[in-house]
């Protein structure tokens, strides 16, 4: 334990946990300290975090570093074992970023029923489940933190939320249960069936299925396939987003959709496509369709809303969308766009939610029809309301166009032909040709609804109902959490080789077991 | 002597053993038709171990016996206590237990 | 400079964050960084140009040592092979994003079509930053307005210079964003919002078939180099299929971008931003970006469309087709600035028809020459109405305007005489290239569109001029001269429209034009230079000059009309002279009855409420239908289908549920009256199972 290499990870995990005990042994009535040490942790967390960075070795982002593997419970062979590579690494930096930036913006505006010392507790018990999630390389430590997330996420939208919140609530946490089961029950068939009888995700991964018959490895994926897509969340499993969106606090939209939808996207590049190729070559051009399905059926519904955070909870399924699309190509452009596109949505459609949650507090309304002349009362708010809205309509130079267009361009050769479900290589690859076009036009839809949204909200003039409310601009904390979100989505913009290069190692080892 | 008279003779006792559980008010009488119900199958044990010359059913028997005696014990402790509260020993009137 | 051809556009980009950040502080609110930016852009790119003429001319000429001085400036010009008339470009980058170990490069690129661009693209828009000082003095957001002129800059260099078609991507989708931002720059207005909207949105139609495009050139060729693909698609082992398929989608890109036909609705509505937006934007730069990426992928588009084979082709037809009935459309419009937008459809029809012909220069050149004229025009409709009309652009309001604006005046004519394409304007050149490579390769039918859009837009100007600058004013206001911030682009534009076809005419042994912007590296060795032909010359002009003749004598006759029905409306007697004169026009009859009116009347207007019913009908229903499925889809679907499902399932479980309480009744004979049934149940199947 004396290199910074072998606790960072523990360290990063942890360190919130520590946290959220100190505030739980604070006195409910000292809210400052109980704010202030939850702000430190996750700011000892992004400090970790930072470290993590400088000392990562970006020549070799395949390889799995910062490993800690210890013994945990011999009886099944379930091991503590921690470590990133070129894909985690992108993930558990927005986690860390995304969190402090969250406490930061509550800090003078807790939603009813304030109680800060319980939302901030379980903010951190959120962080440790994320960002253990990412970190884990153990089958059933996988499985533990990435039901770790769900408990306090349940609370936040069913305590914190709006006026439907019990029903929101209950949805998504009995949908993504179910998602769990399944994928727990494939979690042991993997185990059963593999040569060496382990949950250890890199020993499986570098079998490449081997030992698993193609006709279980098929039915193993789908019990993943259903846990992921679940959490992604894939058409047709989405209908609990839209729900949990509308009713859940800001921060809680924001980080549901900033972080947790990554982890059913990260649990497919990390386990289900390199632990089953075979089954995932046969469900590709399935996911194909459902990603694509999903961008423009989220589009339609987006253009149906009048409530602007159910528009901007039903852009997340078009979004990511594309982000699956990518890994169904199950090539290097489309894991490299997927990772990429999992970034750069968590920074937009975080903002995005954050400017919802501001306006929500400052009109009491989410009305879009209600809504109107946002740049006349509150320009600064306006712009980057409009900022977001181009940003997140995939507008080259901003993060989201790099999550978009390498997806949509890696569906002209999806790898893996020959394997596809439908038998032959020509086929398959005009089914993702056609998916292709698809998602193209899908970019259209998106400038159509974001665009639409923001001539009802940003442009005109203020309704009567609120000329003379005073709609205040931009506060000086809402200043200081979106900065850095910001910033990320003109520089990754601009420079998209800061997350290409470290994802590129890392993609390319996936998708190696495909290329033959 | 045929098996069959003993499985009919007990038969005949679990029935009314039964009967007795299903269709009578009072505890006591319950807890009797249990005994009944016991008792056929004591018989049934014993004549099977005869023949079939394996005495490892008349051992049964004896443990089901003990038991059935500590059975009662608890039960009449119950039927007692059904009583103190209830003022009746009518088994119909003790519902609480429901969904 | 060649080398370090992406310091233009950076100038411009952080000029957009100065601006934008520090302009409101600043005594005249931010302008003045934005004209000392496209100043020094302007400088640049001249400096450019001058090097690399001089870096062709040194390579074509082999005294050309004149300018040795400049060339030492750009350092890294390597001596062409002697005697090859190729000149290669000067390209250079840095890596961007990487996929599997392959880096893709960011660059900017240098050749004659680029130096060609950068001129046109910097000087307009230093002479648009210029007239914006007075046109938008004292607006809402005269700050933002000049942020977002710098961004477009910026943007469109960036377009310009991009060394790959990603990159060009990236260009071409900022230049869209401007074009929102400015054409909503008034967002308090519905219909401004709406216009807005509706460019973006059309565009970005058309960005799926440049999305596609591209990606398919990039399996086809391997890269996204302009270079490679180039040559990749003049080399035997090209792939026609992919190409084919490739121009096709590529095509959308420059129907949605250049607002050809059926694309092209975005383009009037677009008049609602600013003047000079329109002039810069909607004119001169960004709607030729789709000309641009023609003329930038030509081998593609040789190749995919067979073009070298003659006849009839994708391109072509689109391109023809768009001339005639933007010029139709802009026989019936009242607003000046919608006859500008026609006329501008109608011209980039010609560009993209000159595409499709095999005349890529009379394509850069005509793009070359318009800019100026158009730009020349738009700005002059811009400075009457901000001096004339009170910010009015509908004609009815204008008139006998040529006395109080001689210089507005006199540079509308020269704009509008080098648009109709008379000897020796700047119009005449490119047209008659254009026309000229037409008839040569073997494509006579549009030729012959060629000459009957030329006509068409020489008459619907000269209607143009009229209703502005002759008979009565008409409006209520008090017109005056403009200042010299507008008028002195004005005369530089006008100077420009009159000289700018020289360097590139024929009969005097001028071909500089295509000397110094021809060398693109890699275009198709089959294209056929044309020769001058003073044939089809004297027979574009006499047509044009017939229908300004014809145009002119129609309009000033109703102006006589109009003179005696004021008359006839007070006297009687006069009246019944005027019907009796109106009788004997039996010529008048004849023209203005059946001809003029009868495609000024029914066929544009049937055109343009086709354009207005069919095509926008389309537009719009496909925007509302979306809209409309959409909700369907939410209510009916979402709602019901797949969550009521979901919900189903838990009510389901829940009365499940509850019926099962009742079997839990708390009485103990029941439950050994179930346990005994069970076991019999139970009992019964076993037995069942083992006779089986």
């Amino acid at each position: 334990m004396d290199s910074f290499k072998d606790w960072a990870l523990t360290a990063a995990v942890f360190v919130p946990l520590v946290g959220m005990a100190l505030v739980m042994i604070i006195p409910k009535a000292e809210e400052t300290a109980i704010k202030v040490t939850a702000l430190l942790t996750s700011l000892v967390t992004l400090a970790i975090g930072i470290g993590i960075l400088a000392d990562f070795d970006y020549d070799n982002t395949a390889k799995m570093q910062f490993q800690v593997d210890k013994e945990w419970i011999p009886l099944i062979n379930a091991r503590y074992h921690l470590g990133i590579d070129g894909i985690s690494l992108p993930l558990l930096i927005l986690t860390m970023v995304i969190v402090p930036l969250c406490i930061i913006y509550s800090w003078n505006h807790f939603p009813e029923p304030h109680n800060p010392k319980a939302f901030l507790a379980l903010i951190l018990l959120l962080e440790v489940g994320m960002i253990g999630t990412f970190v884990a390389l153990d089958l059933v430590l996988f499985f533990i933190f990435f039901e770790v997330v769900l408990l306090p996420m349940f609370f936040m939208i069913g305590v914190w939320g709006g006026p439907n919140r019990e029903y929101a609530s209950i949805k998504f946490f009995l949908f993504t249960l179910f998602g769990s089961a399944l994928m727990l029950v494939a979690f042991l068939g993997i185990y059963f069936l593999s040569k060496q009888q382990t949950f250890d995700i890199s020993t499986l991964s570098a079998l490449e299925g081997s030992g698993i018959a193609r006709g279980t490895q098929v039915l193993l994926f789908a019990g993943l396939f259903l846990g992921f897509a679940i959490k992604v969340p894939m058409f047709p499993f989405h209908t609990w987003l839209p729900d949990a969106h509308t009713e859940a606090p800001t921060v809680g939209s924001v980080l549901l959709a900033a972080v947790l939808l990554k982890l059913g996207t990260y649990g497919f590049v990390r386990i289900a496509l390199p632990i089953l190729p075979q089954g995932a070559e046969v469900w590709a051009p399935w996911i194909g369709l459902l990603s694509v399905i999903g961008i423009i059926y989220g589009a339609l519904c987006c253009l149906a809303q009048r409530d602007m955070k159910r528009l901007i909870a039903f852009s997340s399924v078009a979004h990511m969308g594309f982000v699956m699309l990518g890994i169904a190509t199950l090539t290097d452009f489309g894991i490299n766009a997927a990772v990429f596109g999992m970034v750069a949505h968590g920074l937009i459609t975080g903002m995005l939610f954050f400017v919802a949650g501001s306006m929500q507090h400052r009109y009491h309304t989410r009305e879009m029809s209600r809504l109107g002349g946002l740049l006349v009362s509150a320009p600064k708010m306006g712009w980057i309301l409009g900022f977001c809205a181009m940003a997140s309509l995939g507008l080259p130079g901003l993060a989201g166009f790099w999550g978009e267009f390498p997806a949509v361009l890696s569906a002209f050769e999806p790898s893996a032909l020959a394997n596809g479900i439908m038998g032959n290589t020509e086929s398959t690859l005009w089914t993702f040709r056609t998916y292709m076009v698809i998602a193209a036009i899908g970019t259209v839809l998106a400038a159509g609804y974001l665009l639409w949204m923001y001539q009802r909200v940003g442009m005109g003039e203020p309704k009567p109902e609120f000329e003379d409310a005073h709609i205040h601009d931009v506060h000086v904390d809402e200043w200081i959490a979106w900065t850095p979100l910001l910033i990320g989505i003109v520089v990754f913009g601009l420079f998209p080789n800061l997350i290409f290069s470290i994802t590129d190692g890392a993609a390319s080892s996936i998708t190696r077991a495909f290329s033959g | 002597m045929p098996i069959n008279y003993f499985l009919i003779l007990s038969a005949f006792l679990f029935c009314a053993g039964a009967y007795g559980v299903l269709a009578r008010r009072n505890s006591v009488l319950v807890l009797m038709s249990i005994e009944l119900m016991l008792n056929a199958v004591n018989l049934n044990l014993v004549a099977f171990s005869t023949q079939v010359q394996n005495v490892s059913g008349q051992v049964f028997a004896l443990f089901v016996i003990t038991i059935a005696a500590a059975e009662v014990g608890i039960g009449l402790a119950i039927v007692l206590l059904i009583y103190r509260n209830l003022r009746s020993p009518d088994l119909d009137r003790v519902e609480q237990l429901k969904g | 400079m060649l080398d370090n051809v992406w310091i233009i556009p950076l100038i411009m980009a952080v000029s957009y964050l100065l601006i934008l950040f520090f302009g409101r502080r600043l005594p005249k609110k931010g302008a003045e960084i934005g004209i000392v930016a496209i100043g020094a852009s302007f400088i640049l790119a001249c400096i450019t140009a001058v090097q690399w003429i001089d870096k062709v001319e040194g390579a074509v000429g082999k005294e050309g040592g004149g300018h040795s001085g400049l060339a030492a400036l750009g350092h890294s010009v390597v001596a062409a092979a002697t005697g090859a008339p190729e000149i290669e470009p000067v390209v250079n980058g840095f890596t961007w994003w990487q996929n599997n170990r392959v880096e893709f490069v960011v660059g900017s690129r240098v050749d004659g079509l680029v130096v060609m661009m950068l001129f046109v693209v910097t000087l307009i828009s230093l002479l648009v930053h210029v007239y914006s000082t007075a046109y938008m003095h004292e607006d809402r957001r005269f700050t933002h307005y000049y942020a977002a002129l710098s961004l477009f800059s910026a943007s469109m260099l960036l377009l310009v210079i991009s060394a790959n078609l990603l990159q060009l991507l990236v260009g071409w989708e900022l230049v869209g964003l401007c074009s929102f931002m400015l054409i909503g720059h008034w967002w308090e207005e519905k219909p401004n919002s709406d216009a807005a909207l509706k460019a973006f949105l059309t565009t970005r139609t058309g960005d799926v078939g440049l999305m596609c495009g591209v990606i398919i050139v990039f399996f086809a060729a391997n890269s996204f180099d302009i270079s490679v693909i180039n040559e990749y698609a003049l080399s035997p082992e090209a792939n026609h299929g992919l190409l084919q398929w490739a121009s096709i989608a590529l095509m959308f890109a420059i129907m949605g971008k250049s607002g050809q036909f059926f694309l092209h609705t975005w383009l009037p509505d677009a008049m609602a931003g600013p003047t000079p937006v329109s002039a810069l934007i909607h004119a001169a730069t960004m709607v030729v970006a789709g000309v641009y990426l023609g003329l930038r992928l030509y081998p593609v588009f040789w190749e995919g469309f067979s073009i070298h084979a003659g006849g009839m082709n994708m391109m072509a037809i689109i391109g023809g087709v768009t001339i005639l009935i933007g010029a139709a459309l802009a026989f019936v419009q009242n607003d000046i600035k919608k006859v500008l937008a026609y006329s501008t459809i109608s011209q980039l029809g010609y560009m993209v028809m000159a595409l499709g012909v095999g005349a890529w220069l009379g394509a850069a050149f005509h793009l070359f020459t318009h800019a100026f004229f158009k730009a020349c025009l738009f700005l002059g409709a811009g400075s009457i109405s901000h001096s004339a009309t009170h910010h009015s652009f509908d004609m009815r309001e204008m008139g006998g305007l040529r006395k109080p604006m001689p210089i507005t005046f006199w540079t509308f004519l020269i704009g509008t005489v080098a648009l109709a394409g008379i000897f020796p304007f700047a119009g005449f050149w490119s047209k008659d290239e254009i026309l000229a490579t037409a008839d040569q390769g073997d494509f006579q039918v549009f030729m012959i569109v060629g000459l009957v859009g030329a006509a068409m837009t020489a008459a619907y100007m000269t209607r143009c001029v009229y209703l502005t600058f002759f008979g009565k004013y008409r409006g209520h206001h008090h017109p005056h001269e403009s200042t010299p911030a507008i008028t002195v682009p004005l005369v530089v534009l006008a100077v420009l429209s009159l000289v700018a076809g020289l360097i590139q005419s024929a009969p005097f042994e001028i071909k500089k034009f295509q000397e110094w912007f021809e060398q693109v590296g890699g275009l198709p060795e089959e294209m056929i230079v044309p020769k001058f032909d003073y044939g089809l010359a004297a027979i574009s002009v006499s047509l044009a000059t017939l229908a300004i003749g014809f145009a002119a004598f129609f309009f000033f006759r109703r102006e006589e009309r109009g003179a005696l029905k004021g008359l006839t409306e007070r006297n009687k007697l006069a009246h019944a002279g005027y019907r009796f004169l109106e009788k004997k026009y039996y010529l008048d009859d004849l023209y203005e009855g059946v001809i003029v009116s009868s495609v000024k009347g029914p066929i544009a207007r049937a055109s343009y409420w086709f354009n207005m019913h069919v095509i926008d009908g389309v537009v719009n229903g496909v925007g509302r239908g979306a809209a409309r499925l959409g909700r369907w889809t939410y209510d009916v679907f979402d709602q019901d289908l797949v969550d009521g499902a979901v919900n189903d399932i838990g009510r389901e479980t829940a009365m499940a549920g509850g019926g099962m309480t009742k079997l839990q009744s708390g009485r103990l004979q029941r439950y050994a009256l179930l346990l005994l049934a069970s076991v019999g149940i139970i009992g019964l199947a076993v037995y069942i199972v083992n006779i089986a």
